[in-house]
């Protein structure tokens, strides 16, 4: 069982790395819708340190939705799927495995860029190490939510916009504490609550979120 | 269970309820309406304003049991298949919608004299607009495949998941300090409301309920009689 996990790893991560160009289009986008904030608000540095950890939290939501089509999407055009559903292996074990893969490829990539962001907004020292940490509890919570709303809509004839209209409202809580714990910390108050309660999120996505992507998928595949 | 999965069974006892539940609605929201904006007393501290109240308080209510009602039915259609589960959720997701607007709206117009305001981000009102979107996501999934079937069954799923939000609702006020006041009648120890308010506030749920319960019979009827159309054109058209 650990050994076709983990052959669907690295073939999950082989696929990213050969689609480059595609795998970082949600850390770009992440890096360039940041960069029309200051154009848009203005780019004095106390606005910006104010609005700047809500900012960079909203936008890691969008460019992990971006990336969301790509995880069963593709798979079930060329038939690998079906062989997922088929195989002696549990398919919520599978799941994970994509998540995995999903997250090492997109969350990941923005919870390293993300001090480089805080930067940008002018954000205090402070958030170098509290915006990545916030970050790494949230984003895997992304992907498992997303997992599941992009399951759901495999074979669509609707695309990402319905997607959005799926996993966003889902998303609403990990936004609320992520951005209230980087808050907490820099001005002061302390976020450690926030950061545990995201962590219990993503305890509870990782419980939930494989069981319903693969009864999703196995709809999907009847 | 799968006695009544049966749509003519369903079609008897529905037909048998139905006059029963009409009369009892016009019958009650009358009396309903007359109770709360008429003999209730008006707020010692919100005067007239507080009546919003019998509209708002059973709206929210529905809301929430609407979503509950569909998470249950989509649950005992993946299980079973019981087709007729599915139908009950489908319908009653779109009244469902409506009565989170509703809930919405008033709270809306009662927060602008109250908290002077529109609209706050507290914890309730965020967590009823998730509500609001995860209904509008329900219905959009159910219709976004060539397959009825398949967005059945999809959107059974997605209610499911989205049930996490129903106790979010429910204790966001305890868990939370927000403007919005936390519950006053379905409490361990007692409703906290004047008894000359609670009893308004009941006959208005319970309109709200038989009005429920008869557009989710309407709209049942409806569905069986568009699948049947259906049927009979796909079969006309084969032979």
């Amino acid at each position: 069982m650990i050994r076709s996990l983990l052959a669907l790893l690295h073939r999950d991560l082989r696929l990213a790395f050969r689609h480059g160009a595609e795998t970082l289009l949600g850390a770009i986008f992440f890096a360039l819708a940041l960069a029309l904030f200051p154009l848009g608000v203005g780019a004095s540095a106390d606005i910006l340190a104010r609005i700047g950890a809500g900012v960079i939290w909203v936008l890691a939501l969008f460019a992990v939705l971006l990336t969301l089509e790509r995880l069963y999407q593709s798979d079930y055009e060329d038939g690998s799927l079906e062989l997922m559903v088929l195989a002696p292996v549990p398919l919520e074990l599978l799941v994970f495995g994509k998540c995995l893969a999903h997250w090492l490829t997109s969350g990941l990539l923005l919870v390293v860029m993300s001090p480089l962001l805080a930067l940008l907004m002018s954000l205090p020292a402070e958030a170098y190490w509290v915006l990545p940490a916030a970050l790494l509890l949230g984003t895997p919570t992304l992907t498992l939510i997303g997992s599941i709303g992009a399951a759901l809509l495999v074979g669509s004839r609707r695309g990402s916009a319905l997607t959005a209209l799926l996993v966003l409202p889902l998303y609403i809580p990990v936004l609320i504490f992520g951005v209230s714990a980087v808050d907490g910390y820099l001005l002061g108050l302390g976020g450690g609550a926030q950061l545990t309660i995201l962590g219990a999120m993503l305890l509870f996505a990782l419980a939930l979120a494989p069981p319903a992507t693969a009864a999703a998928l196995r709809v999907a595949l009847e | 269970m799968h006695r009544y999965a049966n749509p003519l069974r369903f079609q008897r006892i529905a037909d048998a309820l139905l006059p029963w539940i009409a009369v009892a609605l016009l019958v009650l929201t009358p009396i309903g309406l007359y109770q709360a904006l008429v003999l209730a007393p008006p707020d010692y501290q919100q005067g007239e304003a507080a009546r919003i109240m019998y509209v708002h308080v059973p709206a929210a209510w529905l809301a929430t049991f609407t979503y509950a009602l569909i998470a249950v039915a989509s649950a005992i259609a993946l299980v079973w298949r019981h087709p007729l589960a599915e139908v009950a959720a489908r319908a009653a997701a779109p009244v469902g919608a409506a009565f989170t607007a509703i809930a919405l709206i008033t709270g809306s117009v009662w927060g602008k004299p109250m908290w002077g305001t529109w609209w706050v981000w507290d914890a309730r009102l965020t967590s009823v607009l998730i509500l609001f979107f995860l209904y509008l996501g329900y219905i959009a999934l159910h219709d976004a495949f060539e397959d009825p079937a398949r967005g059945a069954r999809a959107a059974s799923i997605l209610a499911l998941v989205g049930a996490v939000n129903l106790p979010i609702i429910k204790f966001s006020v305890d868990w939370w300090n927000t403007l919005h006041q936390p519950s006053s009648i379905l409490r361990l120890d007692g409703p906290t409301i004047a008894p000359s308010m609670l009893w308004p506030l009941l006959t208005m749920v319970l309109v709200f309920k038989l009005y429920l319960a008869l557009v989710l019979i309407l709209r049942m009827r409806g569905q069986l009689a568009e699948r049947r159309i259906h049927n009979l054109r796909a079969s006309g058209a084969g032979g």
